[in-house]
Parts: C-alpha cells; structure tokens; sequence
C-alpha cells in the first residue's frame, strides 16, 4: 500500500500527515486524538460519524483520509471556541443547545448530529422544522425521540439569529 | 481524461473508477468486492459540469446527487429529477454520491434508473476505443450488472429535455432509505387526455426497471377511473416481484398498482 503525504486544514489548523491510501477518515482523526466522532454502523446509514469536509457532510467511515488533501476537515472538536486561558471554553451555539434541551442522552450520535446540523444552518441559518427532519433523517438516534434534537436545531438558529 | 483512459485500458477488471465511494467502498469495506487499483475520476474538470443545450441536459460522471439537487437548470427543467436527488439516500450519500455512479453499481433497490429511463435518458461511455452512448435501459441490464466493458469508464448522463408540457412524476414506497418499489411516469396530458402514450416506468420491483406497455393508453382520458385501473394493471402484469425484505411479492404487487395510480394523480394534477 502506498503512503502519501496529506495537507488539509483540521478544524481551522493546517497539518501535513502522511496516510497510508486505504486508511479511512474516520480512523485518520481519531488517531490525532479526535475521538468525538464515533464510528456506529460502518454502513453510511447511522450518521454517528459525520464530519464536514469542505462544509458538506460525509460519513468518515466510507470516505478514504486521502480525500482530505487540500480540503477543510471540521469534527465536533472544532466546534467550541478555547476561551481565555483558565477558563472554560464558551461551545457552539449548537452545542448548548443540545444540552439545554436535553437533545442527547447516551450521547453516542451527538457528535454526528451536531456536525450533521451545523452543515444545515451554514447553508440555511433559519430552517424549519420539516427542513431539519428532512436533513437529519440519516442521522439514527435510539435515545432520545428525536423531538428534542429537532427542538435543540431551531433553537440554536433562533439563537444565531440573537447574535450582535 | 486521456490518462483515465489509458489507466483504464491498462488495468481492466483490476481497477475500479472511483468517485463518490458510496458504494465502492462498502462493497470493499464488507470484503463482497476487491479491487487491487482505483481510478480517481474526481480530478477530472469536464466530468464535474451539468450542461444544458436546448434540448439536452448532460451530466458530467463525477456530479453528486447534492449538485443535482440544487442545481438551477436541473430545477427548471426537470423537476421531478431534482426532487428525486432531493430524496436519494441521506445527506451524506447525497453529499458524496454521483448518479453515474449510482448507474454502475445497478443497485435495483436505486431511486434514479426508473426515472431515468421513462425520460429516454442515455449513458455516454468511453474507452480507448472511443464513445457510444446507451439507453439507461440498455446499460443497465441486471442485478448488480450492466454493459460497462472493462475499459470503458461513464463521462455523463445525457437526459432529453422535454417539451414544456411534458408532466413528469416520481412516486416511490420505502421503508428505510432504499425504495421498495418506484413508479416514474412521464406524459402530455391535453384537454384531459393523454398525447400519445405515456412513458411509465416500475424501479425496484424486478432486476431492472420496468417500462410498462402503455401503447393502448394513447388519448386515453386520464380521469376515467377505469383507465387508472388499466394502467394499474397493466403495471402489476408487467413486473415479475420476488419475496425479500421490502416485502411478499403479493404485496409488492399489489403496491405496483397503487403507486401508479398515485403516479396518474400526479401527473394529472400537473406536478411535476
């Protein structure tokens, strides 16, 4: 197998890494550390590995590392800005969402709905909630009823739209 | 283009053309394919454009069921196509996925190939021997099986546009992402009956889709019940459904004739 130096920009900081071609992208950010994205089905079916490569959501787990090349890779680690030092990092809109609304229990999709979602609002920052159904109904969660989550989205966009 | 090809040529059944992976790489993750090469059609700039001529939409190989979802000429033209991509599979798939690709794997459980043929759409083909261009419904010719030689790799999808108006409808009944079963139907209705015959078309039932023989429906009147319940049946005897998951071939059968007749609603009510 041939291995081949990669350039991408990982949640906003450039990296050169050298993967091997068959390596998958799921199994490239976990092994820099970035584990929040779970690998479920392996199948493209469940959603809990969604990352967003160039703002688009893909399952990491059917997308080969070396199509990163070039491109910009965001995992749910990207997503809460680090603060000041010594203090707590201030999360994404999203994510304090989910958690005010209690969008998550287990937690295991979270992840994948999280990043699922944040792609939704990038190309739509106000949708409804058939908008969010349709976009999300490739992302399987087995806690929670899915109400909650839906919930979470549109307050999350309701919540940009606060935003100075 | 040319180096594509060649590697092509040079490689045979031990490459696979690779794009959007949604397929190609399950099929090697689960062991079920094995490829020792694959060739990356992704870099190739004439196979990433839809282009649309007066009377043709060309759709380059490496287009993704995301761009054809959004794509303006697609939406104007062939509404019924943009909202199919709408629905192919999930985000993810859509995100990734090409409809060349969704051809080449012949998937019979696939939303477009349906569609596809009830449009006359074509599969423009090539190799170092040069191009042909085949009916959806001659490349496509079984389960998992279609008439891509070893050297040739897709460049687009060619779809006719139709008159402006040519009603179009896709309806189809899933359980989870795949469809069970489809009915594409395309037609002119005009003062309620129909302008020569109309095109339908069963996806997902039998190995391939299923043109239905239409012939005797030529200026039938599309409000008279039993020209729904001929058409109906004309579609239940035209596919051969077997036992599987996406039910009993009773039920499919049975579910053949009620899509269609949602199909003619369909047209009739002029959505596209």
């Amino acid at each position: 197998m041939a291995r081949r130096e990669i350039g991408l920009r990982l949640n906003g900081s450039n990296r050169r890494i050298e993967v091997e071609d068959q390596v998958l992208l799921i199994d490239l950010v976990r092994s820099l550390g970035l584990v929040g994205t779970k690998l479920s089905c392996d199948t493209q079916v469940c959603g809990a590995c969604t990352v967003l490569l160039d703002g688009r959501p893909v399952s990491s787990c059917t997308t080969l590392a070396i199509e990163a090349d070039g491109r910009a890779v965001e995992t749910i680690e990207g997503l809460a800005d680090a603060g000041a030092p010594g203090r707590a990092p201030k999360l994404h809109p999203l994510q304090q969402a989910f958690i005010d609304r209690f969008a998550f229990q287990c937690g295991y999709c979270t992840p994948g709905m999280i990043m699922a979602a944040k792609a939704l609002l990038d190309e739509r920052p106000h949708p409804d909630a058939a908008a969010i159904q349709h976009w999300m109904e490739g992302n399987i969660c087995r806690c929670t009823g899915y109400q909650t989550i839906v919930e979470a989205v549109l307050d999350a966009a309701d919540r940009s739209r606060r935003l100075p | 283009m040319a180096d594509a090809v060649s590697l092509r040529q040079r490689y045979g059944e031990d490459a696979a053309i690779y794009a959007g992976g949604t397929e190609l790489l399950l099929a090697m993750k689960l062991g079920i394919a094995r490829w020792p090469h694959l060739i990356d059609i992704k870099p190739i700039d004439q196979l990433r454009r839809v282009a649309a001529t007066k009377d043709l939409l060309r759709i380059g190989a490496t287009v993704t069921h995301w761009e054809l979802e959004r794509d303006p000429v697609v939406a104007k033209a062939l509404p019924a196509l943009a909202r199919l991509e709408a629905n192919v599979a999930n985000i993810r798939v859509r995100a990734a996925g090409t409809l060349a690709g969704n051809l080449a794997f012949a998937e019979p459980h696939a939303d477009p190939p349906a569609l596809l043929v009830a449009l006359g759409a074509r599969v423009v083909l090539e190799s170092a021997a040069g191009s042909r261009t085949l009916l959806v419904g001659e490349f496509i010719t079984g389960m998992y099986q279609t008439a891509l030689g070893p050297g040739e790799l897709i460049v687009a999808i060619e779809i006719p546009l139709p008159a402006r108006d040519v009603r179009m409808a896709y309806v189809k009944f899933k359980v989870l992402e795949r469809p069970s079963l489809a009915v594409a139907a395309v037609a002119t209705i005009r003062d309620g009956r129909f302008v020569g015959a109309p095109s339908v078309v069963i996806g997902a039932v039998d190995e391939v889709p299923r043109a239905v023989p239409t012939a005797d429906f030529a200026s039938a009147d599309v409000r008279d019940p039993r020209t729904a319940e001929a058409l109906a049946e004309a579609a239940r005897a035209a596919v051969d459904p077997s036992d599987d998951l996406a039910g009993s071939a009773d039920y499919k059968r049975h579910l053949v004739g009620v899509f269609v007749q949602r199909a003619l609603g369909s047209l009739i009510a002029g959505a596209a």
